[in-house]
């Protein structure tokens, strides 16, 4: 009995788990709400409201790049609308261009892969950070 | 009989008055007499800078597909429920810009929405809000835009199926819902407060987007600055009053924060058109920015209209 509850409930994880994963527009609202509190961090450091750590800082620009590797393949045709996404039509119009801006963020995020001082930083930061609006401007309705 | 001829001409007569006095009341010198300039000093090009980022005149004027914000050839499209407009061309050309203009054009286009040769402007072009810029401060950015590189070519005309194509109709619009008169200080408040008011309702023009319209195409009072559906087409512009909904719980710090790197209190950062608004009120000085933030903070709390669920 305990153990066919334990089955059922394991398996209602599982389909949660893979429902979450096959709907695009859940993940990609992930990865960045992942981006968002990365760069919550590196800005509270860059403002020097919190101290400079090199491994912190890395690890933001490694959240960046994956993001940025992953969120091109998370924009199928079947996910054009739904799910309170924000992403505009041109999305899908401009696929080549859209493809450039990550490609383009997943570049400036690698810059600060390696990043080892608080000037560093602020200038890697500064420049990844540039992307959020710039894509968002052409790729994203206001909300 | 007799009766009916009279009861005909006595329409006739009605109708020629009627239209008589569209003609005259929708006339622009009537219906939004220009400003007085009087003597005005020098002017002074860094105020001018200043004003024309914070009016964010690149973003609809700049020419499309360059990334020259300063290259003010026109041409981007603006859809609109009335139809698409196409940003004229604003560079000093002489030909194709406004090069030939003098103060008084420009301050008659800003402040009462009046071309030279004295048509009535689209209020796509927001004049509604610009007109709170005083004479000085229209000299100010008018002396800036001349000194920008003069562009080649005009934009395309305006897509306006009838009757929308009738400028006279505009004067009616104007009867009905313009008001001219240029920002008064309120003297019971701060300076600072004040030069956010002028900031976010005159040069700024925040409301023109984050407010609801009527089926004219008007702002609705009421619901001034409490966001609504995006007039452009799909997505859903913010309510900024002092709302739940709206930037009740943001701090002055966080909504100067947001005009200057886009980036909201959970760090989203904000995108459309907004990322452009962005980009010239970060040219602001820091005390314009927390200006506006204390002035949108004053606001009382307003509820737009209500936001569909996701489907």
């Amino acid at each position: 009995m305990i153990r066919t509850a334990l089955v059922l409930a394991g398996l209602g994880l599982g389909l949660t788990a893979v429902m979450a994963q096959s709907n695009p527009i859940t993940e990609r609202q992930q990865a960045m709400k992942a981006v968002g509190a990365a760069t919550r961090e590196g800005a509270a450091m860059a403002k020097g409201e919190a101290a400079f750590d090199s491994a912190k800082a890395q690890a933001i620009f490694k959240t960046y790049a994956d993001a940025a590797k992953k969120m091109p393949a998370l924009f199928p045709d079947s996910s054009k609308t739904g799910g309170e996404t924000t992403a505009a039509p041109k999305v899908w119009d401009d696929q080549a261009g859209f493809k450039a801006a990550f490609a383009k963020f997943e570049t400036d995020a690698a810059a600060g892969a390696t990043v080892a001082s608080l000037d560093g930083f602020r200038t890697a930061f500064g420049a990844a950070t540039k992307n959020c609006g710039a894509c968002h401007e052409v790729y994203r309705v206001k909300k | 009989m007799l009766l009916l001829r009279r009861l005909f001409v006595t329409l006739v007569v009605l109708a020629a008055l009627a239209f008589a006095g569209f003609y005259v009341l929708t006339d622009p010198r009537v219906v939004s007499p220009s400003p007085e300039i009087g003597a005005l000093p020098a002017a002074d090009i860094e105020n001018g800078k200043l004003l024309f980022a914070a009016g964010g005149c690149a973003s609809c004027h700049a020419t499309p597909g360059q990334d020259d914000k300063l290259k003010l050839g026109g041409g981007l499209a603006l859809a609109s429920p009335f139809g698409t407009f196409h940003a004229p061309n604003i560079s000093p050309h002489t030909r194709d810009g406004i090069g030939n203009w003098g103060v008084q054009d420009f301050v008659d286009a800003m402040a009462a929405g009046v071309s030279p040769n004295g048509q009535h402007l689209y209020p796509a072009f927001p004049y509604t809000s610009y007109r709170l810029m005083p004479p000085k401060a229209l000299a100010d950015l008018f002396a800036y835009i001349r000194t920008l590189a003069p562009v080649e070519g005009r934009a395309p005309p305006h897509e306006l199926p009838f009757p929308f194509n009738i400028r006279r109709m505009v004067g009616g619009w104007k009867l009905l819902f313009f008001e001219g008169a240029a920002f008064r200080p309120d003297p019971t408040k701060s300076e600072s407060w004040n030069r956010g008011a002028y900031l976010v309702n005159g040069p700024g023009h925040c409301a023109e987007c984050h407010s609801a319209r009527n089926g004219l195409g008007a702002i609705i009072p009421a619901t001034r600055l409490a966001g609504g559906p995006d007039p452009e087409g799909k997505g859903w512009v913010p309510n900024i009053t002092q709302s739940e909904n709206g930037l009740a719980k943001w701090s002055k710090e966080e909504i100067a924060e947001l005009l200057k790197t886009g980036f909201t209190p959970d760090f989203d950062n904000v995108g459309g058109t907004m990322a452009a608004v962005v980009r010239n009120m970060a040219q602001l000085p820091d005390t314009d920015r927390m200006a506006m933030a204390e002035y949108l903070k004053s606001l009382p709390a307003v509820e737009g209209p209500p936001r569909p669920q996701a489907k």
